[in-house]
This record gives C-alpha cells, sequence and structure tokens, in this order.
C-alpha cells in the first residue's frame, strides 16, 4: 500500500479512537453528579412527575457501562435524548411527561447551521486577510511594518473576545451605526440580511483568530526562507517572485495548512463568548445556556459536538500535511 | 452604494502616491540603491503608512463638541486612546531609563537590552500587582459596601445623574464601581495566578518524570492528555463547571475553589507538554547520559541536571499560561459561571454594566465603563505577553 | 580571447570588509582582504572554523547573508562593480556566469522537486538554452560526474538520492549554463572518506575539462592540496598567506601556516603488545545487538589492554557508536558480553555497581552538549570527585585544583566560569577532566577531535597520550579520521556494517596487504601530496575508487 494512504488511514483510526475516549470521559464526568441525579438536576421544589421521567429517560436503575452504550448508540443515530428544560417546564405545567418533548436533535441542529454559518463567514475573512500578512510579516521581517503587526497581533491575541466585542460595538454599531449589535436571526431570513447581521461577531472572532493566524504564518515562512535551498534558488540568479512561488509555496503549503485548520478549531472556543456578546442563536449560546440551567442531555451533546469539530479539524491539518509532503508522497 | 468607490478611489490614490513617492525619491537621491531596489510594495506601505499618520493627527484636532452642542463621542474617545497610548509608553520609557541607572549591574544590564514594550510590560505587571496587594488600602469602600444610590452615573457631576462620593458612579445594587475595579485585581489576578501555579506544579512534575523515566510511564500520561486536550479547554471547564455547580449547591465561594482546580487541571495538560518536550530536548544531551553513567538517582537527574537548564522556557511558558488561564478565568465569569459574588471580579462586572454601552452618544464616560472593566483584562494580558514575548526573543537570540 | 582579457583578473576584491551583526553590534568578520582569480583557475581558501572563508566566498559573489553587511572595500566581477550593482544586474551574473555548490546538498536541493527541475531552472530562466536541451545536457553532466543511471537518476526528488550523489548532482546543477566561475563551500565536508574521493574526483575533472575558475573553500589541508592552483589561508578575517599549492606546501613562510602543517606530523610510537597471557582492561565478546528489530552489531570481538589504545574506525553507520553503547550499557547487548578486567559486566548500566561504573567513563564528541551549560567547571568535575571518592570541602576542592592542573587550565581562572565562557578546546578538556575525576582505568573517546580545529585537536591528542602514560589508562577510540588514528593507536579495529572486517596492530594495518574493504578506506585518506589524488586515479582506475568499489565488494 502507497505508505501515504497507510499513514492517513492510521491517523483516521486513531481519531476516531480518540473520539470514542473523549465521549466515555464526557459520559463519566456528567455522572460524576452528586447523589440523586435527577433531583440534583430539577433542585428541590421539582415535581415528582418530573423527577421521575428524568429517571426513566436516563435508565438510571442500570449500570454506568450499559447507559453508556445505550447513549453512544442512541447518539450514533443521531437521538441525543430530550432535553431537560422540556422535561422540567412541562412538569410546571402540570402536563407530566407525555406531552410533546422537544428532542436535543431538533434543538440543536437549526443552531448548528447557525454556527457553521459564523464561522464560514469567519474563514473566509480571516483566511486570506491573515496569510496574506503573515507572508508579508515574514518577507519583510524587522521592518516597522513587521513590528507594528508584531505588537498590534500580541494586543489582539491577549484580548479577551468579549472587549474586542465591545469596542467593536462601540464604534461600529453604537458611534456609528453601520451594523446591528445584536444578532438576532431567523430561520427564514433572505443571505443578504443574515450576512449583515452576522458580520459584527464574524469581525470579532476574525479579530482573534487572524492575529494567531498570522504570526503563526509568519514564523513558518522564516522558518522556510532561512532554508538553504532557498538561498541557493537566489543564488542561482532566480527572481524574488519565482522564488516565493516556485521554492517557498510547495514546501509552506504543509504548514500554512496546518496553521489554517489549527486556528479553525481556536474558533470553536471563541464562538462561545462571542454568541454570548451579541446574542447569536448559534450552539455556543445554547451550551452557555444549558449550562445555566444544567440541562445535561444538551450539555453532553454540545461537548460532544464541539470536541468532534475539534478533533476533525486537527485530523485535517494532520492529513493535509502529509498529502502534501513530498517525502512522504514519493517514496524512496 | 457609494462607499466602496470611495474605497475603490482611496486606494487608487495611494497606489498613485506609492509610484511617486518612489519615482521622485529616485530623482531627488540620485538612484541611491535603496531606493532604486525598492519593490513597490514597499513605496506603497510607506505612503500608505503616511495618510494613516495624517489622518489620525486631523481626526485628533477635530473639536469634542459637535455644533450642535453634544459631545462627539467618537473624537474623545480617540483622544482619551491616543493620550492613554502616549502617557502608557512615555512611563514605560521612563521606567527604562531609571531601570538603566538604578539598581544592582545584574538588572541594570537587564533593562538595557529590553525593547519597550518589555519595559511597558513590566511596568503594568508591577502596577498590577501593587494594586492588587494593597487593594484595601487603595479602594475608597469594601468591595461588598452597599450605598443608598444605584446606577449613579460616573464622573462625580451631580446635576449629570452622578455622585462626588463615587466617581466611577455605582453598579445596579448600590455598590462603589471604583472600589470594585480596584479589588477586582485582588480578585480576578489572584485567583488566575494561584491557578497558574497548581497547573504548573501538576503539568510541570509529571512532564519532567515522564520525559525521564520514558517507557510505559510517560506512554499512559501522553495519551491521557492527548484524549483530554481533544476537548476545546473552555467546553471542558464548561461542562465541568456545570456538575460542580451541582456539586457546590448553595455554597458560591466552594463553586470559586472548585473552578481554580478544574481549570488548573485542564490548564495543566498543555503545561505537560511542554515540560515534558523540554524535559525530552535536555535529556538527549550528552550530559545527561554521562551523569546517568556514573550512576546518579532520579532527583539529582531531575533537580539537579535537567531543571536549572528549563527555567528559561518554563517561565516564558508560565507568562503564556498565566495569560490563558486569566482570560478562561475572565470568560466564565463573564458567561455567569466563573468568580461567584459577592467577589468583585473583572468578567462579572463586564456583563453587568455592558448595556452602558448604548449611552456612548450621550455620555462617553458611562459607556467606557465596561470597556474599562475589560480593559483592565486586555491590559494585564498584553503586557505579560509583551514580556514574555521579548524573554523568548532574546533567548533564541542567546542560541545562535 | 585577447592579452587584455588575460592580464585583467576574473574576480577582484580589494580591502573588502565585512560585518556581522551579534546583539545588536556590527562585529567585524572580514578586516581588509584582497583577492584575485584569473580565468580558469582554482583558488583554495583554508582556514579554521570562524576564519570567515565562506562568507568571503559568498562576497565574491556579491552575496551577503542574513544579518551580515560588506562595510567596505571593492568585488568586482569581470569588470562588473558587484557592489553597486542594481538587483537585476547581480541576478542575471548568479547561476548564469557565477554558480555556488554549497556544504549540504541534501539540505540545498528543494525537496518539493525533481533533480532535473532544478537543474534546468537556472539555465531556462537566463534564457541560456531551451529546457529540452538543458535537460539533454543535464543528463550529458551526470555521465560525465560518473553518477550512477545517468538517464534516470534526475527524475527522482531530492530524498531518494544518497549524499555523495546529490553532491555531485549539484555539481552539475553549477554547471548547468558553463558559468565562468564556481564556489564551492566545503562540498565534501559532510561525506565519509571513501564517498569524498569519488565528489573529489568529479569535481576536479569537470573544472578542468570546461576550464571554469573556481574558489575552493574547505577546512581540510589534504582536500585543498588535491583541488587547488593556489591556496589563500586566513585567520580570523585576516589572510595570513597566499602561495602556489606546491610552494605553499613545501615553504609555508608564516608561523601559523607552519603550525598547521605540522599538525599532521603528531606521531606516536606503537606500543608493544600486551604479554600474551595478560587479562584485557575491556573484552568485548562475541556482541551482537539491535534497535528494535534493526540488528547493528553482529558478533563483535576485540581486546583492549592496560595502557593501550584501541582505535575503532569505519564510516557512519558502521555500528562504532553502538559498540560504544554497548560496553557503557546503554544498549544491554543481544547476545554475547562484555568483560571488565575478566569479569563479566551486567548488562544493563543500571544494574552495574558503582565501583563499576566508575570505571568505564566516556569523554564525547560534542563538548558543547555533554557538559550541563549551567554549572560550573568546578561542579562539573567536582560531582564525580564527590560522588565516588565521597570528598568534600577544601579536600574536594583541592582534588578539584588538581585534576585542572592536569588538564592544563588555571585553577584560579577557570574554576567559576560556565562552559559557555570556554573555547572548544578548553570545554573538551574539561570533558576529560570529569572522565578523570571518577579515577577510572579505561576511557571511551568518541569522536573527541572531530568538532575541532586541527591545531586544538593535536592539542588534545597530545594531553591524552600524556594521560595514558602518566595513569596507565586504556582508551577506545572512536573515530572515522585516519589521521588521528595514524597518531595515536595501537590497535586498529576496522567496523563495516555492524561488522569487524580487520583488525591488527597499527603498524601492520598501516602496510599492505590486507582486507579489501580496509585497503579502500585507508588509501580514500587524502593525504598533503598534490599529485596523490592523480597518482591514486592512476594506480586504481576511476571505477575502483569510492562508494562504487565499495559496492562492488557485496
Amino acid at each position: 500500500m502507497n505508505p501515504v494512504v497507510k499513514i492517513i488511514l492510521q491517523r483516521l483510526a486513531l481519531g476516531l479512537l480518540t473520539l470514542f475516549i473523549v465521549s466515555i470521559v464526557i459520559f463519566t464526568a456528567v455522572n460524576m453528579l452528586p447523589g440523586d441525579f435527577a433531583q440534583a438536576i430539577l433542585g428541590q421544589g421539582a415535581s415528582p412527575e418530573a423527577v421521575e421521567a428524568i429517571r426513566r429517560d436516563l435508565g438510571l436503575d442500570q449500570p454506568p457501562v450499559t447507559r453508556y452504550l445505550q447513549w453512544l448508540g442512541d447518539a450514533l443515530r443521531g437521538d441525543l435524548g430530550n432535553s431537560f428544560a422540556q422535561a422540567n417546564f412541562s412538569s410546571f405545567v402540570g402536563e407530566g411527561s407525555g406531552g410533546a418533548r422537544v428532542t436535543v436533535a431538533q434543538q440543536i441542529a437549526p443552531r448548528f447551521a447557525n454556527t457553521m454559518f459564523l464561522a464560514g463567514v469567519t474563514a473566509a475573512i480571516a483566511v486570506p486577510f491573515a496569510v496574506t500578512l503573515g507572508v508579508l510579516a515574514a518577507l519583510y521581517r524587522n521592518s516597522a511594518f513587521d513590528k507594528a503587526a508584531n505588537v498590534a497581533t500580541l494586543t489582539s491575541i491577549s484580548s479577551p473576545e468579549f472587549f474586542l466585542a465591545y469596542v467593536l460595538i462601540l464604534f461600529l454599531a453604537v458611534l456609528n451605526p453601520v451594523l446591528p449589535s445584536l444578532s438576532n436571526i431567523y430561520a427564514d431570513m433572505g443571505f443578504g440580511e443574515r450576512l449583515v447581521k452576522t458580520l459584527l461577531p464574524a469581525l470579532t472572532l476574525t479579530l482573534v483568530v487572524t492575529a494567531h493566524m498570522m504570526r503563526m504564518t509568519r514564523a513558518a515562512i522564516i522558518n522556510l526562507l532561512a532554508s538553504p535551498y532557498i538561498e541557493m534558488a537566489r543564488l542561482k540568479g532566480i527572481g524574488p517572485m519565482r522564488v516565493i512561488v516556485k521554492h517557498a509555496l510547495p514546501n509552506a503549503l504543509a504548514p500554512i495548512i496546518n496553521v489554517i485548520a489549527l486556528n479553525l478549531a481556536y474558533l470553536i472556543t471563541g464562538v462561545v463568548v462571542v454568541e454570548v456578546v451579541f446574542v447569536y442563536p448559534g450552539i455556543g449560546q445554547l451550551f452557555v445556556d444549558s449550562v445555566k440551567i444544567r440541562d445535561i442531555p444538551v450539555v453532553q451533546a454540545c461537548c460532544l459536538i464541539f470536541a468532534a469539530a475539534y478533533i476533525l479539524l486537527n485530523l485535517t491539518a494532520d492529513i493535509l500535511s502529509i498529502a502534501t509532503n513530498p517525502r512522504l508522497r514519493q517514496p524512496k | 452604494m457609494t462607499w466602496w468607490m470611495w474605497i475603490l478611489a482611496a486606494l487608487a490614490a495611494l497606489l498613485a502616491g506609492g509610484w511617486l513617492f518612489r519615482f521622485v525619491a529616485q530623482k531627488i537621491t540620485g538612484n541611491r540603491p535603496y531606493f532604486r531596489d525598492m519593490p513597490f510594495a514597499v513605496a506603497f506601505g510607506y505612503v500608505l503608512a503616511a495618510s494613516a499618520l495624517a489622518l489620525a493627527v486631523w481626526y485628533y484636532f477635530q473639536p469634542v463638541m459637535t455644533e450642535a452642542g453634544t459631545p462627539d463621542a467618537g473624537v474623545t474617545f480617540f483622544r482619551w486612546a491616543l493620550h492613554g497610548f502616549v502617557i502608557f509608553a512615555l512611563a514605560a520609557w521612563l521606567f527604562r531609563l531609571a531601570g538603566r541607572h538604578v539598581g544592582t549591574g545584574g538588572s541594570r544590564k537587564l533593562f538595557r537590552d529590553m525593547s519597550l514594550t518589555a519595559a511597558f510590560g513590566v511596568l503594568v505587571i508591577l502596577l498590577y500587582a501593587f494594586t492588587a496587594i494593597f487593594a484595601a488600602w487603595l479602594a475608597p469602600y469594601g468591595q461588598e459596601a452597599v450605598f443608598d444610590q444605584v446606577n449613579a452615573l460616573p464622573g462625580g457631576d451631580a446635576a449629570n445623574g452622578g455622585n462626588p462620593d463615587h466617581l466611577l458612579g455605582t453598579d445596579q445594587i448600590g455598590r462603589d464601581l471604583l472600589s470594585r475595579l480596584i479589588y477586582g485585581a485582588q480578585n480576578t489576578v489572584g485567583i488566575a495566578f494561584a491557578t497558574t501555579c497548581i497547573a504548573f506544579l501538576l503539568g510541570g512534575s509529571l512532564g519532567f518524570l515522564a520525559a525521564t523515566l520514558q517507557g510505559w510511564f510517560d506512554n499512559i500520561l501522553s495519551r491521557a492528555v492527548d484524549v483530554l486536550m481533544a476537548i476545546p479547554s473552555l467546553i471542558f471547564a464548561l461542562l465541568l463547571m456545570t456538575i460542580a455547580s451541582a456539586w457546590a449547591g448553595s455554597q458560591q465561594w466552594l463553586l470559586t475553589v472548585y473552578m481554580v482546580f478544574i481549570i488548573a487541571v485542564i490548564d495543566s495538560t498543555r503545561v505537560f507538554r511542554l515540560a515534558r518536550a523540554v524535559g525530552m530536548n535536555i535529556v538527549v544531551m550528552d550530559y545527561i547520559e554521562a551523569a546517568k553513567l556514573r550512576g546518579e538517582g532520579l532527583g539529582y537527574l531531575i533537580f539537579r541536571e535537567i531543571l536549572p537548564n528549563a527555567t528559561a522556557p518554563l517561565l516564558a511558558e508560565f507568562g503564556l499560561r498565566f495569560c490563558f488561564v486569566f482570560l478562561t478565568i475572565a470568560a466564565l465569569s463573564f458567561l455567569g459561571v466563573g468568580i461567584q459574588p459577592p467577589l468583585a471580579d473583572w468578567g462579572t462586572m463586564v456583563r453587568d454594566l455592558a448595556q452602558f454601552i448604548n449611552f456612548a452618544a450621550f455620555s462617553p464616560l458611562t459607556a467606557a465603563l465596561p470597556i474599562m472593566a475589560a480593559g483592565a483584562i486586555a491590559l494585564l494580558t498584553v503586557a505579560v505577553n509583551f514580556v514574555v514575548d521579548w524573554m523568548l526573543q532574546r533567548s533564541s537570540g542567546l542560541k545562535e | 580571447m585577447t592579452e587584455a582579457q588575460e592580464q585583467t583578473p576574473l574576480v577582484r576584491i580589494r580591502d573588502l570588509k565585512i560585518e556581522g551583526r551579534a546583539d545588536e553590534t556590527w562585529m567585524p568578520i572580514i578586516n581588509g582582504v584582497d583577492l584575485d582569480l584569473h580565468r580558469g583557475e582554482v583558488l583554495g581558501l583554508i582556514g579554521e572554523s570562524g576564519a570567515g572563508k565562506s562568507t568571503l566566498g559568498l562576497a565574491a559573489m556579491g552575496y551577503t547573508r542574513d544579518g551580515v553587511r560588506i562595510s567596505g572595500g571593492s568585488v568586482e566581477f569581470d569588470g562588473i562593480d558587484l557592489l553597486s550593482a542594481s538587483a537585476a544586474t547581480k541576478r542575471a551574473l548568479l547561476g548564469k556566469r557565477i554558480a555556488y555548490v554549497a556544504q549540504s546538498a541534501a539540505a540545498s536541493f528543494n525537496p518539493a522537486h525533481r533533480l532535473i527541475d532544478q537543474h534546468v531552472e537556472a539555465p531556462v530562466q537566463h534564457g541560456v538554452m531551451s529546457r529540452s536541451d538543458s535537460v539533454e545536457d543535464g543528463i550529458e553532466l551526470y555521465r560525465r560526474l560518473r553518477l550512477p543511471n545517468p538517464e534516470e537518476i534526475g527524475f527522482r526528488y531530492p530524498h531518494q538520492v544518497s549524499g555523495g550523489q546529490l553532491q555531485r548532482a549539484m555539481t552539475a546543477m553549477a554547471m548547468s549554463c558553463r558559468p565562468d566561475l564556481i564556489i564551492f563551500d566545503e562540498p565534501t565536508t559532510a561525506l565519509d572518506v571513501t564517498t569524498q574521493i569519488e565528489v573529489l574526483a568529479a569535481i576536479r575533472d569537470i573544472v578542468d575539462q570546461f576550464g571554469t575558475a573556481a574558489i575552493y573553500i574547505t577546512h581540510d589541508l589534504a582536500v585543498v592540496a588535491q583541488m587547488a592552483d593556489r591556496i589563500k589561508v586566513l585567520l580570523r578575517g585576516d589572510e595570513v598567506e597566499e602561495a602556489e599549492t606546491r610552494e605553499m606546501l613545501d615553504h609555508p613562510r608564516e608561523d601559523y601556516t607552519k603550525s598547521l602543517w605540522a599538525v599532521r606530523e603528531f606521531r606516536r610510537p606503537q606500543k608493544p603488545d600486551a604479554a600474551p597471557g595478560a587479562v584485557p582492561v575491556i573484552e568485548v565478546d562475541k556482541v551482537t545487538a539491535a534497535y528494535g528489530d534493526t540488528t547493528v552489531l553482529r558478533d563483535v570481538s576485540f581486546k583492549i589492554h592496560e595502557g593501550r589504545t584501541v582505535a575503532v574506525v569505519g564510516e557512519s553507520g558502521s555500528g562504532k557508536s553502538t559498540a560504544a553503547r554497548c560496553i557503557t550499557g546503554l544498549l544491554p547487548p543481544a547476545r554475547g558480553k562484555v568483560l571488565l578486567d575478566g569479569e563479566e559486566l551486567p548488562p544493563d548500566y543500571r544494574k552495574r555497581s558503582k565501583m563499576q561504573l566508575r570505571q568505564v567513563q566516556m569523554i564525547y564528541q560534542m563538548a558543547d552538549t555533554a557538559l550541563n551549560p549551567r554549572k560550573s567547571i568546578a561542579e562539573i568535575i567536582g560531582r564525580p570527585v564527590e560522588f565516588y571518592m565521597g570528598l568534600r570541602g577544601r579536600e574536594k576542592r583541592r582534588r578539584v585544583d588538581e585534576l585542572l592542573d592536569q588538564i592544563e587550565l588555571p585553577g584560579d581562572e577557570f574554576r567559576h566560569r560556565l562552559p559557555s565562557e570556554l573555547s572548544g578546546g578548553q570545554k573538551q578538556r574539561v570533558g576529560i577532566a570529569r572522565a578523570l575525576a571518577a579515577e577510572p582505568r579505561f576511557i571511551i573517546c568518541d569522536e573527541v577531535t572531530s568538532a575541532l580545529d586541527q591545531l586544538v585537536a593535536e592539542g588534545i591528542l597530545k594531553l591524552l597520550a600524556r594521560l595514558q602514560d602518566e595513569l596507565h589508562l586504556s582508551y577506545m577510540f572512536i573515530t572515522h579520521d585516519l589521521a588521528t588514528v595514524r597518531s595515536i593507536a595501537d590497535w586498529v579495529v576496522v567496523m563495516k556494517e555492524g561488522r569487524v572486517v580487520e583488525q591488527g596492530p597499527k603498524d601492520e594495518m598501516f602496510r599492505p596487504p590486507h582486507h579489501a574493504y580496509t585497503d579502500l578506506l585507508l588509501s580514500s585518506v587524502p593525504e598533503m601530496d598534490p599529485d596523490w589524488l592523480t597518482n591514486l586515479l592512476a594506480e586504481r582506475g576511476v571505477d575502483n575508487i569510492g562508494d562504487a568499489a565499495a559496492d562492488k565488494m557485496q
């Protein structure tokens, strides 16, 4: 078998294994809740019906391994269980658990799409911007531009997301009302309107991610430009443009792809805070709300989705950098 | 839609300016090699920077009041920002100058090759440390003291809804905001510092042990850390905080303690990775082999041979990890699951004061309140990052 | 070619000053060197590390690396002032009329492109030939440089080709536009001796054929003697002297040059064989060892007697360092045993007693990584004194001073210094003192002189020889440098691919007849005689040198 294919298959298997273990970790963590699970979730004032419903839902009488396998099996089929918030709510209304309940999957699906849209807009702005700036900073390193970029990116990396978010709101929404400061998005909204509403959170994320991505791109390119084969190309009298395009770029591809994938993975964390600031109806906000009301099935599901996305992106980075490595592509 | 035409026109003007600048410079200097071989991109960069500078100067001298008599918040904020920037730059410069002439030979040498950003960083860190330690003396009131007047506006001007006793006003239940901002240094920074120390103790010692022992010990720990690091840290922290809040019940202070340990454990995985990598680099050195062949024990190897060579990268990493922990705690508090009231904390303050930002057009100072709390967080992390950046550059420069 | 052209040199450097940046200040690297190179002439630039020879070579192309600047003087190539020429003018010369061959071919070929694509780049970009012509020409050059499969080798990627072949492919690339001048920057330094000779023969041949002028930069006198018409000696950025090669070899004028020449003369007489019944200090008995599944040592046996030096020679990958790791116990052998004074040592060093560990000490190749940079010299040497001898306080200090005295470093001056404040030779001496502090009977010297300049290396060898006589030490010398072997060894063990090919007393080993591989190895070591390579090629034929010959033996 081609060694590249073999390595990629190995990495895929490793990624799946990691995801499997992560699911165990998440499940175990949730099962560390103290005392009576159902009571703890709903608090002392909950109606007995609601407590009973949750007990039945979770099969608390069964051993943890069985419960885990059950949960995993359901999750693989797309059934992430029922939201407690809903159960709790219906118990107060006095309907019992028989009424139409919202499943976690139903709750997450539209918000997941919204978050993907936000991440997509951010990536579309940040990736070309950051890579260009990073390459420029590497080419003109130690110049005034490079130093200014260094200070600016360090500042941007160091600032909490909500700081950048409020500064942007202050200037782009309050003082100069160009963009809306609240991102209320509906399912039947047109693309243009949706884009305008998403722009401010996307810009905030762009600031954070660009700084990271630019610094990493700069480091990768500088590392590359210091290699003897670049000096050799210059000493062959090759023009600066051709040195970059023909000699640096093919080798820079792997590190830059790596940088991009790693930073998209970083977006996942950033998305939580930014969605809360802009009240953006994404999966991050749902996650935080569920954490506050201890809606365990939703927390569990969101966690799994975030972790899966994170692992997937890291895996992509890994696989792409293997696939672009000439040493592996052309075996001895 | 004409704004994009304006942008295009400005871009075209800048491009033309760049070409013109290079052309004129070549003529004036009689084709000096610097201008002769200057790429167009560089000329464009000069013109762009010059234009941005001119624009900033012009904007700075705009009147603070609009013709209608209301304050022009944009100009006000710009002036504040610029003043702050100049004051801090000046202070950093003076601080470095002082450091170069006062103190022991070692500290003077340290200041001599310090960049201005690093001097700024050190100055800010010292200021924060001072504020945190002496918060009780500096703050006009206690952090939990509640006053009658709620939502007093900042500025201390009674005519504008302020109160001279509360320079920055009061919050929605009547606590003095200036005091809470000062106590925030103690709580937010102190808790983050303690968390980082625990993370280092845990991750650092395990990392070095793994690097020295290798074999199955290293394998098991490394795989475990791989798995834990596969979950994004903020997400993992939020998940565990959910569980912790159930354990803590109504005892809010307990939740803060749990948070410290949860973040410390999550962060120790990153420390483990670094400590192990640094340790591995040192372990392959011949002097470690010589010590092993001499028959030295594990304790001697780690504390006498490895650790002294790992201090520089570990110190830099401590700075970075501190920033990360600090930001994570701030984010958790901002989301409402971090440091719990009545402790004053910047992240929580940002969340509580956020709606004031909409008053920017009428009262710039009020709108600045949430920015101030968030800026307090940003300023410290920026400072630490500047210092770390300088340290890393210094140590990499020494290698060459 | 007109008379005038003959007169003006191809390269004319006058009073060139170059500076390099270190910690925000500019330090001089070259302080005013003149250089003339005529068409078709080969100039050898030699000097120790830090002499500025590579910097000077690059400056002759009008090029400086990052952090280096030309602060004065002039560089002219064929009448063109390279220092004031525009970037475009210089680009038109580089690759077309001036070419460069770098030290590490493996790092200097772009890993993303095939060799031939990199070969044709300069001719096509400079408009010298079409791509197809250039490909054909490349194959022809590969053939002339005696590369195996010349039609096919160019279509491989750099990582698929061996180091010696890459170096020749790079020479072919430099030749692609038939330049007037080639700068060879230590092209054979990273290669094994048997590979080196092949590359040397190929380079010399092709430079002769095309009448190309060349600057050949190296630190190896014997190599430069084969390659250059004239030699220029550099010392810390200054020219020491310059003369025709034979003149320089026979009658060096300056003291520094004379001392460089004299290094090669140090030779110690071979000691008589040990008494027949004597128990060797160290005996390696039929040792086979492996890293994982790859066997790196097969059935290796040799003995080291008291007061004797055994040199283990072989090229990289021959298993000589692995043998040392088996003796020290870092790599427990799969089969066979190691005996100390006739008693079997436990295979794993962790199972050995303090006494056993003390008897076997090691000196490393890279003194930089062998000394803990955070410890003072007194701490480094004092630790084994304290650990093995149990000395403390004043007694320990006295012993440390005694050891410093033995390695000829004044204690008052060096005791409290850190390793970074020492020169390479001084660091190596501290490494020796640390080994001596254990009061061992046997010391493994792993390429101890190969990272040092020749003069310094000679000092270390003399010191080791003196200590051996005073303390009756036994040495195992791991080296690839046969000059070192000739100067210090009593017994020579030749290794190849994990096996002992041949062993015997030094005087016999350096006299034929012997095993074909030993013969090849010994004959490949360049000698100071400028006719050595010519004679060797005449004697053995081009096909019986280097890797080609080694491959035939299998």
